[in-house]
C-alpha cells in the first residue's frame, strides 16, 4: 500500500485543506466510505456530513455540504459548496436547516414533495446525531 | 483673461480634485489586492469543476439523452444574455467595454431574428443597455449592498437562471463579464452558460476509468446546475478584480492629468503676477519721470 493519500478539500471561496493523510472518511451519497492509498478511481456526489482526515494518528473533522468527491491516482479531491473545519461548524445553522425542512414538509402538498421534504429532514436529523458521534464542541 | 484671484481659486480646486483621485487610486489598489486574492482562491474550485464536467461531458458527446443543461433543449430561438458589470463608475472603459460586447452580440442575434432577453447584474451595464434594449430588458440584479461577493450571491443568481430555464423562458444563456488579465488589461468575454461549454484545453491527460456512485447520469444531473452558479461566481470575482484594476489605472491617469493642469495654471498665474508687477513698476517710474 502506498503511504497514504493526498487530500484536497476545495470550496468555491477557497482551498480549505491540502495535505497528505493516511486515511479519509467521506460522506458519499450512498453512505460514508473511507479512502486510503491506492483506492480505485471513484466519483461520487456528497451529502451533508463530516469528512474525517486521519494523519499520523491524529484525526481532524471538516464539515462539507453539497458537491462531489473525486478519487483518482492524483489523490482525493472534495469539491463542496460549503466546506469548513469542524471547529467552525455552527450548530445553530443546522437547527435552522431543520426548522426550514420541517416547514417545507408541512407545506408540501403532493406525495412526491412530501417524500422529498421528509428525506431532507431525515438527512439533517441524522447529521445532528453524527455530530454527537464525531464529538464536536457543543 | 481670468484675474489672479480666479486663477488661484482654480488651482486650489484642481489640487483638491487631485487629492481625491489620489485617495481613490489608493483605495482601489488596496481593494484590488483583496479582490485578486479572492479570485485566485476561487480558481482551484472552478478549474476542478471544469475538468470533471468536461470529462463527463466528453463521454456524452454525440449521444442521445444528454441532460438539457449540457446538450441544450434543441432550440436556440430565445437567447438570454447575462451581463455582469460593476456597480460603480469612475473606472475608465471597464463597464462600457462589457456593455459594448453585449450590445454587439444582442444586435447580431436580433438581426438573425432571434428573441433576446437581457438580465443585468450590476447597475452600470444596465444603465447603458436599458436605453438601447428597453423592451428586451428582463431585470436588474444589483449587488450594491454586498461588500464581499460570496458564493451565496452567485447561487441566488444561478438558481434564478435555472428556474427560468426550467420554465422554458429561454433556450441559450450567455454570460458577459470582464476577464482579469492584469491591472491594466481586462478582456470583455462572452461565455456560453447553457448549454454548458467547457475550456477544452484545460482538460488534463487521458480519462481515468471511474466508478460512479450513484451513477454517471445522477452525478451529471447534480453537477450541471452547480456549474452554472460556479461560473457566475467566477465571473463576479473576475469582474470585481477587473473593476478595481480599471479604477486604479483610471484614477492614476486622473491624478496625473490634474498634476499637468496645475502646472499649466501655475505658469499662467506666475506670468500674470509678473506682468502686474512690471506694470506697476512702469507706472511708478513714469510717474517719477513726469515730476
Amino acid at each position: 500500500m502506498a503511504d497514504g493519500i493526498k487530500i484536497e478539500i476545495v470550496s468555491p471561496e477557497n482551498l480549505v485543506l491540502s495535505e497528505q493523510a493516511s486515511s479519509v472518511t467521506v460522506p458519499g451519497a450512498d453512505g460514508y466510505f473511507t479512502v486510503m492509498g491506492d483506492h480505485a478511481a471513484l466519483m461520487t456526489t456528497l451529502k451533508a456530513g463530516f469528512v474525517t482526515v486521519t494523519s499520523g494518528g491524529a484525526e481532524r473533522t471538516y464539515y462539507v455540504q453539497g458537491g462531489f468527491a473525486d478519487v483518482s491516482d492524483a489523490g482525493l479531491t472534495i469539491l463542496a459548496e460549503q466546506a469548513k473545519t469542524g471547529a467552525d461548524f455552527d450548530r445553530s445553522e443546522l437547527d435552522a436547516a431543520i426548522v426550514k425542512a420541517q416547514a417545507a414538509l408541512s407545506a408540501a402538498t403532493t406525495d412526491q414533495a412530501k417524500q422529498d421534504a421528509q428525506t431532507a429532514l431525515d438527512g439533517w436529523k441524522n447529521l445532528l446525531l453524527e455530530i454527537d458521534a464525531v464529538g464536536l464542541p457543543n | 483673461m481670468p484675474s489672479l484671484k480666479d486663477l488661484k481659486n482654480r488651482i486650489s480646486s484642481v489640487k483638491s480634485t487631485q487629492k481625491i483621485t489620489k485617495a481613490m487610486q489608493m483605495v482601489a489598489a488596496a481593494k484590488l489586492r483583496r479582490a485578486q486574492e479572492n479570485a485566485e482562491s476561487a480558481r482551484p474550485y472552478a478549474e476542478r469543476m471544469n475538468d470533471v464536467l468536461a470529462g463527463l461531458a466528453a463521454a456524452y458527446k454525440g449521444r442521445e439523452g444528454a441532460p438539457q443543461l449540457l446538450g441544450g433543449n434543441g432550440k436556440d430561438q430565445t437567447q438570454l444574455l447575462i451581463v455582469a458589470s460593476a456597480e460603480r463608475g469612475l473606472c475608465g472603459g471597464f463597464n462600457s467595454s462589457i456593455a459594448r460586447l453585449a450590445r454587439d452580440h444582442a444586435n447580431k442575434l436580433i438581426a438573425e431574428g432571434k428573441t433576446v432577453k437581457i438580465l443585468c447584474v450590476g447597475k452600470k451595464g444596465h444603465d447603458v443597455l436599458k436605453r438601447l434594449f428597453a423592451d428586451q430588458m428582463e431585470d436588474l440584479i444589483t449587488l450594491r449592498e454586498v461588500k464581499q461577493i460570496g458564493y451565496s450571491n452567485a447561487k441566488e443568481i444561478g438558481d434564478r437562471v435555472l428556474e427560468m430555464f426550467d420554465a422554458g423562458e429561454f433556450d441559450v444563456a450567455t454570460l458577459f463579464y470582464s476577464k482579469f488579465k492584469s491591472v491594466i488589461s481586462q478582456v470583455p468575454t462572452a461565455h456560453q452558460l447553457i448549454p454548458a461549454s467547457f475550456d477544452e484545453d484545460a482538460v488534463s491527460g487521458e480519462a481515468t476509468n471511474y466508478e460512479y456512485e450513484p451513477s454517471e447520469e445522477a452525478i451529471l444531473e447534480d453537477l450541471l446546475p452547480r456549474n452554472v452558479s460556479v461560473q457566475i461566481f467566477h465571473a463576479l470575482l473576475e469582474n470585481a478584480a477587473g473593476e478595481m484594476g480599471a479604477k486604479m489605472s483610471a484614477m492614476d491617469n486622473a491624478t496625473r492629468n490634474a498634476g499637468d493642469m496645475i502646472n499649466k495654471l501655475e505658469i499662467s498665474y506666475n506670468r500674470q503676477r509678473q506682468a502686474q508687477i512690471t506694470k506697476e513698476l512702469i507706472e511708478i517710474i513714469s510717474g517719477a519721470e513726469a515730476l
